[in-house]
């Protein structure tokens, strides 16, 4: 009986043969993320739970992420929380200004294909982009894993998506993961892994590919993955081993649904207020003032982004009156985008561009807006209150669709 | 008999020949200048305490979102939405994330011999031009804005003689802040400082600002410098005609007078809470700090921003310092991008932000916590400014504050080892 | 078996953690601190009108969105007993498990059940309303481990030898 790429990840993970759905083993965990806004409670729950020293110091990542820079007073406190634990556990890998912490774990090498690895924060997801098994824990079950260096998990089933073809050039990856969420809805992959295949996913870099694990989680998914492939082994700077290598959905492997697109049929979208799954077609909403744009987040904060969004605004200026905000997904792709002009084209053409971290997408500080105001955002939530009062509308679109929305002052199609 | 500066600009205004200080006068206004700090409450009044409002003039009206930049609550997004829907139905000029307020009125507004309002004490600023800028409070502002005129109390002047050049390493906010401690926080309270000298011609017009930009920390009502060749060129770089060029007369009568030798200052600090408890910048080394900050109305220009990232290049910040470079404006910001700074900067862990009033206003982005340090290029240190009641904020050159971040203690550039 | 009965707020499907604690409120130094802000976005009275013992009684997807922790405990310390709805989503249903909250799947209560009546809970049973009996599925085992444990904290406490079970 084949296996799919989780059921293999999981497997060799345990040290046995073959897994199968609903199995429920313990893992023995890789790395583990902790982040800014939890790691007070972590602590708390560590001591709480009696250990004495962290089970493997140089496997923990601290990130501070969510208050960079600070907003709030009490912000500090989670620094200053985050030090003294780091420094007591021997924690060693602690990024205190570089970026989102989805993106600094894959781009500074943190998780490799096939890894099995947990974080404090639901969009963990995220690096199945590089075929690793990865999601989203509570602060009680990461001072668990910190004390045991173990996390029992049930084996999920997969949902299997295949998207051959090629996508229309206005169309990213972003798109594409908007569009299946709302054919999955926010509950269709609960408890359950996302497994993307065909030839369109094979021609989408790393960064595209991260889009759409990072929002495996909106529809539910326990995680979301790739099959490592050469772009992945240049990404993470290794050569594939015959494991990773093999990280492949087999033919006769059991998935719970199957799900087949043609790239060709993607066309631009939005997720409308106040539902992830809330997909209309950008042509259906085209017209529709708006006040602010955003561009950033772990979904879609990366130099591709970065990059679509300056080419599209290219020569052009931001609607009068429009804020267009601009948030690097970290420190190395802020430089990067620095050096190839995206940012001098960005700013020239008015935006705002801040200092990487999670900005506006967790809605402590960088843009919030208040009622009555709608804003177009590339990050990956789009729920009630979370950009500042419950009556602000978030639109959530890719950086081309953003881009083009902020040089309109509405609502429109790009033109790639 | 003979004027100030200060006294032509005002008289200039008013529409008469004379002016003497102590003087009251009706002035019709250049120019007024309001920020995200109190357009809001402004934009209130205008519309429930006015029987018929209207604008005098909007073209003389310069709306700045800069200290809350982006919005970080419901509550400061909505009082900038006022002054953007108000600056849209007016046909204001509106400025939003495009820099701090007095910057971006030096880069497109500001001419020698104008008088100009801003609602927001570091309008001073605007001396380093020739022109009398002054901070006022919404009622003033409001009164400006519907008749176009105020009234003003022609003031004193000081006179500052500087003399020589500063030395390399020291930097004008040296100077200023040496001046401040001198004279006290109080020293020039309702008066104008007036630099002048030999020494002044060797200060740019960034140079000035930072020297008008902080009178009003000495209490002054505003500061200027004469609108030389320097200012001159600077302006006509900038496509912009002066309204009056002045001098000030040989008899005219100045309060006070001072004399500064650039050659002799050195770098210095001001200790918290006080902007004139000024020490030599050695006195504080040692100081273990949380957080840097480069930036500000005073400091946050690009020969600022040259000098900070000549000190971190090829360094590391230190482990436990947040070091905030936020430039002054995006003209800054992009001039520094072309120049390498920005990479410089992110290159040794700075924190970048978009140009903003950021921790030197202390109630948005960059705050700070309990017991926490800040060195500063701010302009001010009051106690609890920078964020939690307890913390403490030194003020300093950019070339102290880049080199205190590297070593997680206060220092001076000197002091850093290779 | 464990038997309650408690008073019913009734919630709509996709109810999301920022929804029941929005991040503003995140890095309050404590639960107790943040507990006032719960539901603020969507019902913000609601908070203040919870009382020790209530249920909630919620469609599918229940927990939707984040991985904070801080949603259970804040459901936890305004004083409700356990949530009956359609579905939860994942980590949020580990989260409460870890803490102690009780959750439990039912596909028809919510569409029947109104709001400030009352209901009987009878665990890995039923649910008693209106004379009705609407049936529950039993929790799996590891999971009733933890739970009889005390949550993950006393397990872990049991593990480290400063407790016994």
């Amino acid at each position: 009986m084949g296996q799919t790429i989780i059921e293999k990840i999981i497997a060799r993970n345990i040290g046995a043969e073959s897994v199968k759905p609903g199995d429920i083993v313990t893992t023995s965990v890789d790395r583990v993320m902790l982040d800014d806004i939890m790691i007070p409670f972590i602590a708390d729950k560590f001591h709480e739970m009696g250990f004495s020293k962290i089970w493997a110091p140089h496997k923990a990542v601290l990130i501070y992420d969510h208050l960079v820079p600070s907003s709030q007073i009490d912000d500090i406190r989670h620094y200053k929380a985050g030090e003294a634990f780091a420094l007591k556990y021997g924690i060693e890998h602690v990024h205190r200004s570089d970026g989102i912490c989805h993106q600094l774990m894959t781009e500074a090498g943190y998780v490799k294909p096939g890894d099995v690895v947990f974080g404090t924060d639901s969009h963990t997801t995220t690096y199945g982009c590089v075929g690793a098994f990865s999601t989203g824990i509570g602060y009680t079950e990461m001072a668990a894993i910190l004390g045991t260096g173990n996390l029992w998990v049930k084996v999920p089933e997969t949902i299997k998506i295949v998207i051959d073809g090629t996508l229309p050039d206005n169309v990213m990856s972003k798109d594409v993961i908007l569009r299946i969420i709302g054919d999955l809805g926010a509950d269709g992959a609960t408890y359950r892994a996302l497994e993307f295949a065909g030839a369109a996913v094979e021609r989408m870099s790393v960064s595209s590919r991260m889009t759409m694990a990072n929002m495996a989680i909106e529809a539910g998914a326990k995680c979301a993955v790739f099959t490592p492939d050469e772009k992945t082994a240049e990404y993470c700077g290794i050569t594939l081993n015959d494991f990773q290598r093999n990280l492949i959905g087999d033919r006769d492997a059991a998935y719970c649904r199957v799900l087949t697109y043609h790239g060709e049929d993607f066309v631009p979208v939005m997720a409308c207020p106040s539902q992830v799954d809330k997909i209309r077609s950008v042509s259906q909403l085209e017209g529709l003032p708006i006040d602010q744009v955003f561009i950033g987040s772990c979904t879609n904060g990366r130099l591709e982004d970065l990059k679509m969004a300056a080419k599209v605004l290219d020569g052009k200026s931001v609607a009068p009156f429009v804020k267009l905000i601009v948030t690097p997904a970290s420190r190395k792709v802020y430089q990067e985008a620095a050096a190839c002009g995206a940012i001098k084209t960005l700013v020239e053409a008015g935006a705002m561009v801040t200092h990487p971290g999670c900005g506006l997408c967790c809605g402590r500080a960088g843009g919030i807006l208040c009622d009555g105001e709608r804003v177009v955002a590339t990050n990956n939530r789009n729920f009630l209150g979370r950009m500042g009062t419950s009556k602000v509308e978030i639109y959530l679109a890719s950086p081309a669709v953003a881009a083009a929305c902020a040089a309109a002052g509405k609502i429109v199609s790009p033109t790639i | 008999m003979g004027m100030t500066i200060a006294e032509k600009i005002i008289a200039l205004a008013a529409g008469v020949p004379e002016v003497k200080a102590g003087d009251i006068h009706t002035v019709n206004l250049d120019r007024m200048m309001s920020n995200d700090g109190t357009t809001h409450l402004t934009v209130d009044m205008y519309h429930n305490r006015l029987k018929d409002p209207k604008i005098a003039d909007p073209k003389k009206m310069v709306f700045i979102v800069d200290h809350n930049v982006p919005s970080d609550s419901p509550k400061t997004a909505a009082a900038q939405k006022k002054m953007r829907d108000f600056a849209k139905e007016h046909g204001i000029d509106f400025w939003e994330g495009k820099g701090v307020c007095h910057q971006i009125m030096m880069e497109h507004y500001v001419c020698p011999g104008e008088l100009i309002f801003g609602a927001d004490s570091h309008t001073c600023t605007y001396g380093a031009l020739g022109a009398f800028g002054t901070g006022v409070g919404c009622t003033d502002l409001l009164y400006g804005m519907v008749t176009g005129t105020s009234w003003v109390l022609v003031p004193e002047t000081i006179k500052f003689n500087l003399t020589g050049k500063l030395p390399e390493g020291v930097y004008p906010r040296d100077l200023m802040l040496t001046i401040i401690g001198e004279i006290s926080a109080s020293g020039a309270s309702y008066q104008v400082m007036e630099f002048c000298g030999d020494g002044a011609k060797t200060l740019t017009v960034d140079d000035r600002m930072v020297l008008c930009n902080l009178a009003v920390e000495a209490g002054a009502k505003t500061a200027v410098f004469e609108a030389d060749e320097i200012a001159l060129d600077w302006l006509k770089e900038r496509g912009r005609k002066p309204k009056a060029v002045f001098k000030s007369d040989e008899d005219a009568v100045y309060v006070k007078e001072y004399t500064f030798d650039l050659s002799k200052i050195e770098p210095v600090a001001a200790r918290p809470d006080f902007v004139d408890d000024v020490v030599p910048a050695k006195e504080v080394c040692g100081v273990r700090i949380d957080q840097a900050f480069l930036g500000s109305c005073n400091n946050g220009r690009i020969g600022d921003l040259r000098v900070g990232a000549s000190i971190v290049k090829g360094r590391k910040i230190s482990d436990h310092v947040r070091f905030l470079v936020v430039p002054a404006s995006r003209q800054v910001y992009l001039q520094a991008l072309k120049e390498g700074l920005i990479d410089i900067f992110m290159e040794s862990g700075a924190i970048v932000m978009n140009p903003n009033c950021s921790v030197c206003w202390g109630s948005c982005q960059g705050v700070i916590g309990e017991n926490e340090v800040l060195i500063s290029t701010g302009t001010r240190n009051f106690k609890g400014r920078a964020g939690h009641p307890s913390s403490k904020v030194y003020l300093g050159s950019a070339a102290t504050v880049a080199a205190s971040a590297v070593k997680g203690e206060i220092c001076t550039a000197d002091m850093l080892k290779d | 078996m464990e038997k309650f009965t408690g008073k019913v707020w009734v919630l709509g499907d996709d109810i999301d953690t920022d929804i029941i604690i929005p991040t503003e409120y995140l890095a309050l130094k404590t639960i107790e601190d943040m507990k006032q802000y719960g539901f603020s976005p969507l019902r913000p009275e609601l908070a203040g009108q919870i009382e020790k013992g209530d249920i909630i009684v919620a469609g599918k997807n229940f927990g939707c969105g984040s991985s904070r922790e801080q949603a259970p405990e804040v459901l936890k310390a305004l004083g409700i007993r356990c949530i009956i709805a359609k579905s939860f989503a994942r980590i949020f249903f580990r989260n409460s498990i870890n803490n102690g909250l009780l959750l439990m799947e039912q596909q028809d209560l919510s569409g029947h059940v109104r709001e400030g009546e009352e209901i009987t809970v009878v665990v890995n049973s039923h649910v008693s309303y209106n004379g009705k009996n609407y049936p529950l599925a039993s929790l799996p085992e590891n999971l009733v481990e933890i739970i009889n444990a005390g949550g993950l904290v006393k397990a872990m406490r049991v593990r480290n030898g400063l407790e016994r079970v």
